[in-house]
């Protein structure tokens, strides 16, 4: 045996070039020849992406600039100059939003951990319960959660005036207004946020590396303070982050509890008296701020990692033994129980009472089906429901038949520009709802190319547009995250046996999305439904929305009609979450996705 | 006859100046060949085979299926049976569903298809199983599930990229046992991937050993083992000892070296092997090849043993020869054997063979 040539000599091949298009049906076969071809070029993803981004640009960016170019056009820069100037409105609103934000991020980091502490490490009787019902409070749509707040705990509050007459006080006793009782609203609504990633890190947690320490002679508390602590703190910083930069964007809270010095209520009310360009300048503002918020996140979420090295042991919970600390430990789990439905109780309640009957008593005297009757057979009240289903349903078709496209872009298609693009959706989820309405406003109150060269303020696709921008990445976040659970083998296994790419995306890839796509678009149809931030900011007459319709009838004091429309939106989420929790993977999507509602 | 030819094809992932994950590849596979890619983990196998399915376009370079063209021909136009590692099924469908996927997409009758269905899942002895969801299935039967749904559409080229590295042992070699029974009487030309060489040497027709991006030999398994062009596919495909020896003298289709004995021996080497006098010749020999003995004479060499390790079927040892490590496996290795002993070793002429480095 002699050498063995590493390469065969190719010569015994003809060399034969172009691919041999079978001859028969000519035209149309070569077109479509071309145009599948075409899904696996070089160009493909660009032709995927550039209508997406124009989207994006238009609707997102765009509106932006215009923004910024609204608060600068009149006086130049005088607007921002009033952000530095000692006195004045503008600087302490700032300020106060602030002072808000910060208080928020430690009143929930302190209830988040301590929860998250509690219910994953001890074991105690009312536990499940209580693991149950822990989101129950911050699944509320921000007005009605507001408002309910408010009916339990403001100086005309159920608890504070029960508690003077159990007493016997001249005045409510512990009631909460202005900042204290924004406070309260943040943080039964946000403290989610680090419960959610707090249990989190602490269930992937590796128990063998607290034994460690413990094995090495660390005490409990040197444990938590040099081992514990410090695995959960890139959970507790994102957590942090998420906080404040919805604190900074609340704007319910603030409104019903008469906080106006906040940059939310600041841009609400300058718009409310025409002045738009300062209300553009509180919204660039608040605007930058969200942004530099959320590549902060980014940053943060790139570089951070402590992921458990092994994995299937679960962390191990200390049962609580002492006949007195179960006693204790039943009487929290009571309490909190209580205290994590009032909310949803109160709003049942009130919309049972009959209008105008609650006046100096701790409950309402009066009780009637009334105010659910005049909804639905009175057809100017039941109109805003119909607009907010209208609305609503055509926004989330539009989130989920793009959403769905850039998470399939920015998951599974290599092209330049794929973390812009990424970017940009998350641009439209951080910025505040008030701050989409402003940006809305500035750049459609003129004709447009995005508009077609139509006037969109005053007409009814303001609405739906409005909804599109800020819930499209909940459907984007809920699709990429079953995505992220496909193998990409799976459709290049269509494409094998045969699947053009069309075919490929949908008999697999869509397919396989579904359970997440569907999730996703719930929670925007849900969010929609309720949405009251931006809509207070651009409804029309005919327009307005359910929340809308709410907030005037508190203004009038029906407050039992407004509880019965509340009770209303509370039945659909219910409804909404029975459904995404039936769809298996959509679960874990729907819960990714509801990390960032805001 | 040529069924698949690659021709210096290449491929660059990121920017032009990145190393090539595949470089100047020239292989040409016959109608019915089962032939395989063998090399360490990242060497590029699955990069070329994913360019013959049409998932990744070369960089450079052609790729023939007979006489046609199809470098940048889409994957769903190829007509090529893929295996995946991770074996792709798709979870929403059921067995039969999955196999029968492909017919579809090329509209066999309903009729027909089942009666295909039917016949491939009997094939991979999976008959009955039709109706089963993916996930009650164990490792082995969707492995067999994911050969049955590449092998029912009769593609031109089976393409089997590592399916068998995510079973265990025992399950491992019979399934390779079927695999090429299977492909054997379907005919169908078949690429396979592995880094496992004794799977590509039991399985195979002809290896083409890579590393890093190149194709280092193509061969019969025979060969490849037996007369290895350099020294890392003599070192991967089994164990070898790798001797650097000065050259005095060389022939067309020999070279002489010196042993470390000071004797002269003439050892086969390739005809482009290049080696002048002077020069210094790589020489591979096996260490079962080594034999042990007590005399000395001519090309034996001697040395001091620093491991030994009983295995059952054989003694390894490592034996330092001036300076040198050379392992030895000895089937019968003197008794009381011990680390520290002198021995000699019997290096056969006929056993060596001159390598590129
Ligand atoms: N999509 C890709 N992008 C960039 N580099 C890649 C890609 N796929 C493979 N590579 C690189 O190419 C080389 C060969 O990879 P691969 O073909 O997967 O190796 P093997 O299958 O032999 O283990 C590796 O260095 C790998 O990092
Ligand atoms: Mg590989």
């Amino acid at each position: 045996m002699s050498t063995i040539p590493a390469t065969p000599s190719p010569a015994t091949i003809p060399p034969v070039t172009g691919s041999p298009a079978p001859a028969g049906d000519g035209r149309r076969r070569r077109f479509t020849d071309r145009f599948t071809g075409g899904t696996n070029s070089r160009w493909f993803p660009y032709l995927l992406v550039l209508p997406l981004a124009l989207i994006l640009f238009g609707y997102v960016v765009q509106p932006m600039f215009a923004t910024f170019a609204e608060s600068v056009g009149v006086d130049a820069v005088a607007n921002y100059t009033s952000f530095f100037t000692n006195s004045g409105v503008a600087r302490s609103s700032l300020v106060t939003s602030l002072i808000i934000s910060a208080a928020s991020v430690l009143l929930c980091g302190i209830v988040g951990v301590a929860m998250a502490f509690l219910l994953k490490r001890f074991s105690f009787p009312g536990r499940r319960l209580i693991e149950a019902i822990i989101l129950v409070p911050a699944a509320l749509p921000p007005l009605i959660g507001a408002i309910s707040f408010q009916l339990l705990y403001s100086e005309t509050g159920i608890l504070p005036r029960g508690l003077q007459q159990i007493f016997g006080t001249a005045e409510p006793v512990l009631p909460f207004s202005g900042i204290a009782g924004v406070l309260v609203v943040h943080t039964f609504t946000m403290y989610p946020f680090f419960y959610l990633s707090a249990a989190a890190a602490l269930a992937g947690m590796d128990p063998s590396v607290e034994e460690a320490a413990y094995n090495l002679g660390a005490g409990r508390v040197r444990v938590w303070r040099t081992v514990l602590l410090p695995m959960l703190t890139p959970a507790l910083v994102s957590a942090s982050l998420l906080v404040f930069m919805t604190s900074l964007a609340s704007y319910t809270a603030p409104l019903l509890f008469g906080v106006d010095q906040t940059m939310t209520m600041q841009i609400y009310i300058n718009r409310t008296n025409g002045d738009l360009p300062m209300a553009s300048t509180y919204a660039s503002v608040l605007g930058v701020v969200s942004v530099l918020f959320l590549l902060g996140m980014r940053w943060y979420e790139g570089r951070r990692s402590y992921r458990s090295q092994s994995k299937g042991v679960a962390a191990h919970r200390r049962e609580i033994t002492n006949p007195l600390g179960r006693w204790l430990a039943l009487g929290a789990s009571l309490l909190a129980t209580v205290v994590l439905l009032a909310p949803v109780a109160t709003i049942a309640l009130v919309a049972f009472s009959a209008d105008g009957s609650w006046t100096t008593e701790v409950v309402p005297a009066a009780y009637t089906m009334q105010n659910f009757v005049t909804i639905f057979s009175d057809p100017n009240a039941f109109q805003p429901i119909l607009n907010s289903l209208q609305m609503s349903l055509l926004a989330t078709i539009g989130c989920i038949v793009i959403g769905v496209l850039i998470a399939y872009a920015v998951r599974r298609l290599d092209f330049r520009g794929r973390g812009v693009l990424d970017v940009a959706v998350m641009l439209a989820w951080a910025l505040p709802g008030t701050v989409v309405a402003i940006n809305l406003i500035s750049a459609f109150s003129t004709g447009n190319a995005f508009s077609f060269g139509q006037v969109l303020i005053g007409t009814f696709w303001i609405m739906p547009l409005a909804y599109f921008v800020r819930f499209l990445p909940l459907v984007f976040r809920s699709s990429a995250a079953t995505l992220a659970q496909i193998d990409p083998a799976l459709e290049e296994a269509a494409r094998n046996l045969g699947a053009s790419w069309w075919r490929a995306f949908g008999s697999v890839t869509l397919r396989l999305m579904l359970p997440g796509v569907i999730a996703g678009g719930l929670l925007a149809f849900v969010h929609g439904v309720g949405e009251f931030v931006a809509s207070v900011l651009i409804y029309t007459s005919q327009t307005a929305p359910i929340s809308v319709e709410i907030n005037n009838r508190m203004y009038s004091f029906e407050v039992g009609t407004a509880a019965a429309y509340g009770m209303l939106q509370v039945v659909l989420i219910f409804v909404v979450m029975v459904v995404s929790g039936r769809l298996e993977t959509g679960r874990r999507a729907s819960r990714e996705a509801a990390q960032w509602t805001a | 006859m040529i069924d698949v030819t690659l021709e210096s094809v290449s491929k660059r992932f990121g920017r032009a100046g990145d190393t090539a994950a595949v470089d100047d590849v020239d292989i040409t596979i016959a109608a019915g060949e089962f032939f395989t890619l063998l090399g360490p983990s990242g060497c590029g196998k699955t990069t070329t085979l994913r360019m013959v399915a049409g998932f990744y376009f070369p960089s450079s370079g052609r790729i023939r299926f007979g006489d046609q063209d199809v470098t940048r021909r889409p994957p769903n136009k190829r007509d090529t049976g893929m295996v995946f590692q991770n074996y792709a099924l798709f979870p929403h469908m059921s067995v039969a569903q999955n196999v029968a996927y492909g017919l579809k997409i090329r509209k066999v009758g309903r009729a027909e298809s089942k009666r295909r269905v039917e016949e491939a899942l009997a094939q991979v002895h999976l008959a009955g199983y039709g109706e089963r969801r993916i996930d009650q299935l164990s490792g082995g039967q969707q492995q067999r599930v994911a050969l049955a749904r590449a092998l029912v559409i009769r593609p031109r080229t089976l393409l089997l990229d590592e399916p068998l590295s995510n079973l265990d042992a025992k399950l491992r070699e019979e399934t390779r046992v079927e695999i090429r029974r299977i492909q054997r009487e379907a005919g169908t030309t078949s690429l396979y991937v592995t880094h496992d060489q004794a799977e590509a040497m039991a399985m195979s027709d002809r290896i083409a050993v890579m590393e890093s991006g190149r194709v280092r030999q193509i061969g019969a398994p025979q060969e490849i083992y037996h007369r290895p062009a350099t020294s890392f596919v003599a070192r991967f495909i089994g164990r070898s000892n790798v001797l650097s020896l000065p050259v005095l003298g060389a022939g067309p289709e020999t070279v002489t070296v010196r042993l470390p004995d000071d004797s002269q021996v003439s050892v086969a080497a390739p005809t482009d092997h290049g080696l002048g006098t002077g020069a210094t010749a790589l020489v591979s020999i096996r260490p079962e090849h080594i034999g042990l003995t007590s005399a000395t004479e001519p090309g034996v060499v001697t040395g001091r043993v620093t491991e030994l390790e009983f295995t059952g079927m054989s003694t390894n040892l490592l034996v330092d020869v001036a300076g040198e490590a050379v392992q030895v496996a000895a089937v019968d290795p003197p008794a009381g054997l011990s680390v520290g002993d002198q021995l000699g070793l019997r290096l056969p002429r006929e056993r060596m063979w001159v390598v590129r480095p």
